[in-house]
């Protein structure tokens, strides 16, 4: 294991704890969704790029998506309406 | 009624009231009893809001840890516990592991003759450069039919419990179009070169899936991503033209069919020991590997069209 794939790690696992840890819904599916890239990262590391094609996309891309719309409905999201369009480009 | 009686004649009859009574037009209390008609219920606002400061002291006093001991017992006892429970999961789950077999020996379960097979052989046997492809639809070809089913009812699940009727359906409209972000310049031109780039990606994904990294589920999600991001940035009334609840409902009957049928039929020739008339191809070209490449193509179909369906009806309730 080289020191990228560690420091990869142990972003997971921050990122991990500080999602049930932040009070914010937007801030935590921020980290979830930067979760998922550090995820798909790691895939490559390990040689599966197919796997880390589709983490990209759903993970970090429509898993959040629907978190935003979802929040957006249930007025969760006051003050932070450009939010919605800028991760569905992410992959 | 009876045509044949007069209707005074025949009000004094059982089955006349048997009828009146089944079908409960008749009010029992109605010339029975003696009745008032209500009063209208005043509120003293003094003595409510002496009730409601009563209520409120009561529930201070009951919820206070100073005052309450048994309360206080409680939460230390529930906190206790609730530590207690989650060192004894923990223990649980660490002893079970310990009863596993270790990573890396020779005798474990996943070092049987399969794996081996399936790199030794694959490449002969399905025709598919990427050995994963020719895993998971053709040898486990059954597994990702039920995995596309999946989907299908989760898609069918969402859209029982988020459908709307006709009337709430246009006024969830009305009030997404208010929420929505209308003709946003920077969106609409970022989303008019990220969109093809994008879908283009994921048909290569799809169409590549025999010979590279990718396949139909990726590839589906990519696409379905980028007409996520088409509908983020022009709306619905754009993506309508080209996909509607019809066209979802046709592509994924289609899609799954075919799916179906196609390994229903290497099913058949396979446990027959017929031979089949798919031809494999020469390993490596676009058209080789026998079903892999159609049964990507309607993968990805299904995928896209289910993540666009799962956000159109997160969005509006239908689409």
């Amino acid at each position: 294991m080289t020191a990228f794939q560690i420091i990869l790690m142990g972003l997971l696992i921050i990122c991990a704890v500080s999602v049930s840890f932040s009070k914010n819904l937007l801030n935590a599916i921020l980290i979830y969704m930067s979760f998922s890239l550090v995820m798909s990262m790691l895939w490559i590391c390990l040689e599966s790029p197919d796997l880390a094609i589709t983490e990209a996309a759903v993970g970090a891309g429509i898993t959040s998506v629907l978190f935003f719309v979802t929040l957006k409905k249930i007025h969760a999201i006051e003050a932070a309406e450009p939010e919605e369009k800028e991760e569905s480009k992410d992959e | 009624m009876s045509k044949k009686r007069p209707a005074s004649e025949y009000q004094k009859t059982f089955a006349f009231r048997f009828f009146r009574w089944l079908s409960g037009t008749k009010d029992p209390y109605l010339n029975e009893v003696e009745m008032h008609p209500q009063e209208e219920y005043h509120v003293d606002p003094e003595a409510a809001l002496r009730h409601e400061k009563e209520h409120d002291a009561i529930l201070d006093k009951v919820y206070d840890p100073e005052r309450n001991m048994e309360m206080k017992l409680f939460r230390k006892l529930y906190h206790a516990t609730s530590i207690l429970f989650c060192l004894f999961l923990i223990a649980l789950l660490l002893v079970t592991i310990s009863y596993l077999p270790a990573t890396g020996t020779i005798e474990r379960p996943v070092n049987n003759e399969v794996a081996g097979r399936y790199i030794e052989k694959g490449l002969e046997e399905t025709g598919a450069v990427n050995i994963v492809a020719g895993m998971i639809l053709d040898y486990r070809a059954f597994d990702t039919l039920g995995e596309s089913h999946v989907l299908f009812v989760a898609t069918i699940t969402v859209l029982i419990l988020l459908r709307l009727n006709k009337t709430e359906k246009n006024e969830a409209e009305v009030n997404d179009r208010r929420f929505e972000p209308k003709n946003d310049t920077i969106l609409q031109l970022s989303a008019t070169f990220l969109v093809p780039v994008i879908i283009i990606f994921g048909i290569y994904i799809i169409l590549n899936g025999h010979l590279g990294p990718g396949g139909g589920f990726s590839g589906g999600a990519v696409i379905g991503a980028g007409l996520v991001l088409y509908l983020n940035a022009f709306g619905f009334q754009k993506t309508e033209r080209f996909f509607t609840e019809k066209t979802y409902k046709w592509i994924c009957f289609f899609s799954l069919s075919f799916y179906c049928l196609a390994k229903s039929y290497s099913f058949y020739t396979g446990a027959n020991q017929l031979h089949s008339v798919i031809p494999k191809g020469t390993p490596g070209a676009i058209l080789s590997s026998g079903l892999i490449l159609p049964l990507n193509i309607a993968v990805g179909l299904v995928v896209a069209c289910t993540i666009y369906a799962f956000y159109a009806m997160f969005r509006k309730g239908g689409f």
